[in-house]
């Protein structure tokens, strides 16, 4: 499952709704995203997430299909937020189920690495010296690239 | 043809969405970029640079030399940066 939405989510509570009386699943990875207080060496006030309605969900989904294609996944749920976010807000949920571990745990890294690459989001960041908008990070596309299958 | 933009392209062409009618020999991203900078100074500023410009054609990501049609859907955008820092 995937949203997109300006309000915050309740972690424990989305984990214990995905998983509630499905008894197959042994595991379940969870990642959170927050927003903090400096970046670059710039203190940050807030931020704004923008994102393209409609490609969002899109390739929300589908980077969900590809994780399910890659790990036996009992369930799974990406949250992402969009609108002005605080120091300290969630900006994004992860959670992958499995029978085992270990695929709760690659497919949750997986999903993360690969939603900041593909998913159409931008941040304009209110520092010390203006708002800015965040560029790419080179070490983004790193970690994703260790999830390109060799041909 | 819809163009959407978004982030710092929005902010310096002016607007987040226009419908344009470029010319029929305009059949690929490549040549569209090169088209829209002729359109004003807002979108030839926010085109100078097509290293750091992102194109998806119909919500899905593509590459410069993707085709494009008129009752396409093209979205301009810097690399995305969604999830935490």
């Amino acid at each position: 499952m995937i949203r997109v939405q300006r309000e915050d989510f309740d972690p424990g509570l989305e984990l214990v709704r995905l998983t509630e009386g499905r008894h197959e699943i042994g595991g379940v990875v969870s990642f959170v995203g927050l927003v903090r207080d400096m970046a670059g060496g710039s203190k940050i006030g807030a931020m704004t997430l923008e994102h393209y309605p409609g490609m969002t969900e899109k390739q929300l989904a589908a980077i969900e299909a590809e994780a399910n294609k890659r790990w036996p996944l009992s369930a799974s749920l990406i949250v992402h937020r969009y609108g002005k976010l605080e120091p300290g807000d969630r900006i994004v949920l992860v959670i992958t189920a499995s029978p085992h571990r270990d695929a709760a745990f690659d497919a949750c890294r997986f999903l993360i690495d690969w939603l900041k690459t593909k998913a159409p989001f931008w941040k304009l960041e209110d520092t010390d010296h203006g708002a800015k908008w965040v560029d790419a990070d080179a070490k983004d596309d790193a970690a994703a690239a260790r999830w390109v299958k060799k041909p | 043809m819809k163009l959407l933009y978004f982030a710092w392209l929005r902010t310096r062409i002016g607007k987040g969405e226009e419908t344009l009618t470029p010319p029929i020999e305009i059949r690929t991203v490549s040549a569209l970029l090169d088209w829209l900078k002729a359109q004003s100074p807002g979108h030839a500023e926010a085109l100078k640079n097509l290293d750091v410009i992102r194109v998806a054609v119909n919500q899905e990501h593509v590459p410069f030399d993707a085709p494009v049609g008129p009752n396409d859907e093209i979205a301009l955008f810097p690399p995305v940066t969604g999830g935490s820092r």
